[in-house]
């Protein structure tokens, strides 16, 4: 693919994804709910173009409902411990000291668990609930923004434009939401992109081991986990969800390859090559 | 050449001791930390006795079950029992069966390490050759058919292939078993479900590993020599590639291990997966945090083996530990 529909293709997905998450009720030709035992485990036909499962309820309309608890406890996992992991790991870097020694081990220690099974404790624990889900995987995944952030704040202090906003009398709050917060919000936001198809993957992953959202909520993970069941009978259950996961989470993680290279010194210097080369067009469209 | 290599390792040697100290701390830190998050993290879900009794206990059977728990000691006094006794190898009763967790553990940890290590040699098998031949040819055709099954190997969760996988295999053309042990035939579709996401991540570093390393001045003057590219790759790539995939190995381990949780339900497969899930399922606490305890111990363990083979790798590593 070339650098553009390297970007647009993997855009046109994920946007096609939100749009049914947004409007599933308007699209699904089914209540996602309705149990139907006459017309259990239909094959995919004409009027459940992905049949229906072992409640008769139809399977197309469960995917299109599933999209919403995926990209919903995605996006907040997301958000919530990019949020705390850059606060945490600028407040470290900026301080240093025994804070910002304290915030690194604490990161060194989680990313020392394998994290599935310390979101498989977390949930344990809570107990299994949304809300619980997208705690769970926050407090899992937190520290990898934490430690981009630190290293990114570290080499940001040393600046001239820090120091001279030092100078210049500026509160160490000010500086680092004015001056340091613009140069760690791309690496976050890239980090963020590259963690967003791995939640949606945690949260499938939960919900099929019965440890996620709770039924009868339709989601991806928890309508594989009947694929499983009657796998020898029915197998539009556990190929549909999949699939829908699957083009997902490949859309985003390319998406993520995309804005990772556009970051990376090495090969932006590439980009900024091919655009000296391509400015006389640009210039021209410009006027 | 070969009476040369111990002499240099020697001199490298001084510097390493503090090197290997250093790691050794930062490792032993990780598991007392994890040990500590894991004591707190049962604390969190409120009064584990209350967890305990049947439906219906009356106040009294609460604080029986309190007494004997040793939950009426200080918060402090409970962490400095645990401690003491997770340093004894004595990580609690099961709830359930009322039997140390250490013998449930035991009983259940052959399969998982058979699984993870099969698993791991499969993904390091098939992530590195992978790896080497798109680096090598790149833009060439074979690029172009194995990266995609790259990709899509890092977007599928392991229950999706595994549940493939038993369709095809097991239900569609009955070659295998489906579920249970039986035998090592029963371990290929496991294994292989396991190893999937691992060899897409391994092959993704060891191609990169490969680009940096091809675009190198000793690879044109290996070239210029006459060396032909199996040459190359065995005796002068293999050796400067092998530290990130090594590392990226080490650290798949975590997926491993995270993963066998999944694909041991998938399959029956009697391991320490299925064994998380029931204990999660009855809320036997002592065992799942035994688990997670064991789980981050190996982790850390192959890590900081990994971190130490790098000096034997590379032992530029080794002095640079020294003079830093």
């Amino acid at each position: 693919m070339n650098g553009r529909s390297r970007l647009t293709v993997p855009l046109v997905i994920v946007g096609l994804y939100v749009l049914l998450a947004a409007f599933a009720p308007l699209l699904a030709p089914d209540d996602p709910n309705t149990v139907a035992l006459a017309r259990r485990l239909l094959p995919p036909q004409a009027h459940h173009l992905m049949g229906t499962d072992a409640l008769g309820r139809d399977v197309l309309s469960r995917v299109m409902y599933g999209t919403r608890v995926s990209l919903l406890v995605a996006a907040a996992a997301v958000v919530v411990a990019g949020v705390a992991g850059v606060a945490l790991g600028m407040v470290a870097g900026w301080r240093g000291g025994w804070l910002g020694a304290l915030v690194m081990r604490i990161v060194d220690v989680v990313l020392s668990v394998p994290f599935f099974l310390l979101a498989v404790l977390v949930v344990a624990v809570l107990g299994p609930s949304l809300v619980n889900v997208v705690v769970c995987l926050a407090i899992v995944r937190w520290p990898r923004y934490a430690r981009v952030a630190y290293s990114t704040t570290l080499q940001t202090r040393g600046r001239g434009f820090v120091r001279a906003a030092t100078a210049t009398g500026a509160s160490g709050g000010w500086i680092l939401v004015r001056h340091v917060l613009p140069e760690v919000l791309p690496v976050a936001i890239v980090v963020g992109t590259l963690e967003f198809g791995l939640m949606v993957v945690y949260e499938a992953s939960l919900s099929f081991l019965g440890l996620g959202v709770q039924p009868p909520t339709a989601s991806w993970g928890s309508i594989l986990s009947d694929g499983q069941q009657y796998i020898a009978t029915a197998w539009w259950l556990a190929t549909f969800p999949g699939l829908a996961l699957f083009v997902l989470v490949l859309a985003v993680n390319l998406l993520g390859d995309a804005a990772r290279d556009r970051l990376d010194p090495a090969k932006r210097a590439t980009v900024t090559r091919r655009r000296v080369f391509r400015r006389p067009r640009t210039a021209e469209a410009a006027a | 050449m070969t009476a040369v290599l111990p002499r240099r390792r020697l001199a490298a040697l001084p510097a390493t001791p503090r090197y290997i100290a250093g790691r050794i701390g930062q490792a032993l830190l990780a598991l007392f930390g994890v040990v500590t998050i894991v004591f707190f993290a049962l604390r969190l879900s409120g009064d584990p006795a209350r967890l305990l009794v049947p439906e219906g206990a009356t106040a009294a059977d609460i604080a029986r079950v309190r007494d004997r728990l040793g939950l009426n000691d200080s918060l402090w006094h409970q962490y400095t029992t645990f401690l003491g006794d997770a340093v004894h190898g004595n990580l609690g009763y099961s709830y359930v069966q009322n039997r140390p967790a250490t013998d449930l553990l035991a009983e259940r940890l052959p399969y998982t390490a058979n699984l993870a290590v099969a698993a791991l040699v499969l993904s390091l098998l098939f992530g590195v050759t992978v790896g080497t031949v798109t680096a090598l040819k790149r833009g060439r055709w074979q690029e172009r058919v194995l990266m995609p099954i790259v990709l899509a190997g890092q977007a599928m969760p392991a229950f999706w292939t595994g549940l493939l996988l038993v369709l095809v295999f097991s239900v569609g053309l009955r070659w295998l078993p489906s579920t249970g042990y039986d035998g090592p035939l029963s371990l290929l579709l496991p294994s292989v479900t396991l190893a999937a996401l691992s060899a897409a991540a391994i092959a993704r570093v060891t191609r990169g590993a490969m680009l940096e390393q091809l675009a190198q001045d000793y690879v044109r003057t290996a070239r210029a020599k006459g060396a032909g590219t199996w040459r190359l790759v065995t005796r002068h790539l293999a050796r400067n590639t092998a530290i990130p995939v090594l590392t990226v190995a080490a650290l798949e381990l975590a997926n491993l291990l995270g993963g066998a949780v999944v694909t041991e339900v998938i399959f029956a497969w009697p391991g320490l997966g299925q064994l998380t899930v029931q204990s999660v399922a009855a809320r036997d606490f002592p065992v799942v945090q035994a688990i997670v305890l064991l789980a981050s111990a190996v982790y850390v363990v192959v890590n900081l083996a990994t971190d130490l083979l790098y000096g034997v790798i590379d032992r530029r590593v080794a002095a640079g530990g020294g003079t830093a």
